[in-house]
């Protein structure tokens, strides 16, 4: 079980076109975590206006005028904003599935069947998204 | 299973926290998702609202943990990501250390943007 392997040039992404599911949930998680990794730092940014919305006036938290609720209402009012979040889910919802696949590898369940649930991640996170298109474009014009 | 294409050194602590924080952000991650697009919608948070959720305690604790589990398995798939990569020595030392102090300043961020939220600065 605990034998070492030389994963050789598994990680050489000049190998892409020789397809292999495999190596492609390989790149395609990477790609995803470092998305997620990125927007998390973002979205703590954003959140960060809530210091301010905090230490300011209470009336304008009333009123929903304060800089915390200004900042996310006006980026959601945008459409690429909207886009992007689509965007956002797909990639977390591949990186979910994806990652519960690699836990089954890393367990060595179900390996002979490791490419068709790669295949699997894939369809299932486009139906997830598509799915959630109308709820993430509410009010945007779509 | 003479074959391994896990990017992790199976058995360390690093290798047992991703998967334990893993398992925690799918379920954290997908409640989060659901609580603020599908329940209430994003285009809809107020600092009210935001307060209202952020003030109870499990909320919070939820959130922070969220942040911390979030960061945690982030930053070491970046750093596993690079070390598969070749990054070897110095350069391996150096972002390590870019990584850890990035990581503890947004867990640090977080829990303050938190605290904010939930009324309690």
């Amino acid at each position: 079980m605990s034998q070492s392997y030389n994963r050789g040039l598994i990680e050489d992404f000049g190998r892409w076109k020789e397809f292999s599911a495999g190596m492609w949930a390989w790149i395609f998680h990477k790609f995803t975590g470092w998305m997620l990794i990125g927007y998390l730092f973002t979205h703590i940014a954003v959140l960060s206006t809530a210091i301010g919305a905090a230490s300011g006036d209470a009336a304008l938290i009333q009123q929903e005028t304060d800089v915390y609720t200004t900042t996310i209402q006006g980026l959601e009012s945008l459409f690429i904003v909207r886009v992007l979040e689509v965007g956002l889910l797909a990639v977390a919802v591949f990186h979910i599935l994806n990652g519960l696949r690699l836990l089954m590898v890393d367990l060595g369940v179900g390996l002979s069947a490791q490419d068709k649930s790669f295949y699997a991640s894939l369809v299932l996170t486009g139906v997830i998204t598509v799915a959630s298109v109308p709820t993430f474009m509410d009010g945007v014009g779509f | 299973m003479a074959e391994r294409y896990s990017s992790f050194a199976p058995g360390g602590t690093a290798w047992l926290l991703q998967r334990i924080t893993a398992a925690f952000l799918v379920v954290v991650l997908a409640f989060h998702f659901f609580q603020l697009h599908f329940v209430n919608h994003a285009a809809e948070v107020t600092f009210a609202g935001t307060q209202e959720r952020m003030s109870t305690i499990g909320y919070f604790v939820t959130m922070v943990l969220f942040l911390i589990a979030g960061a945690f398995h982030g930053v070491n798939g970046v750093y596993n990501a690079l070390v598969n990569q070749g990054l070897e020595g110095t350069q391996k030392k150096v972002v390590l250390s870019v990584l850890v102090l990035a990581g503890a300043a947004l867990i640090a961020q977080g829990i303050y943007v938190a605290i904010a939220m939930a009324g309690w600065t």
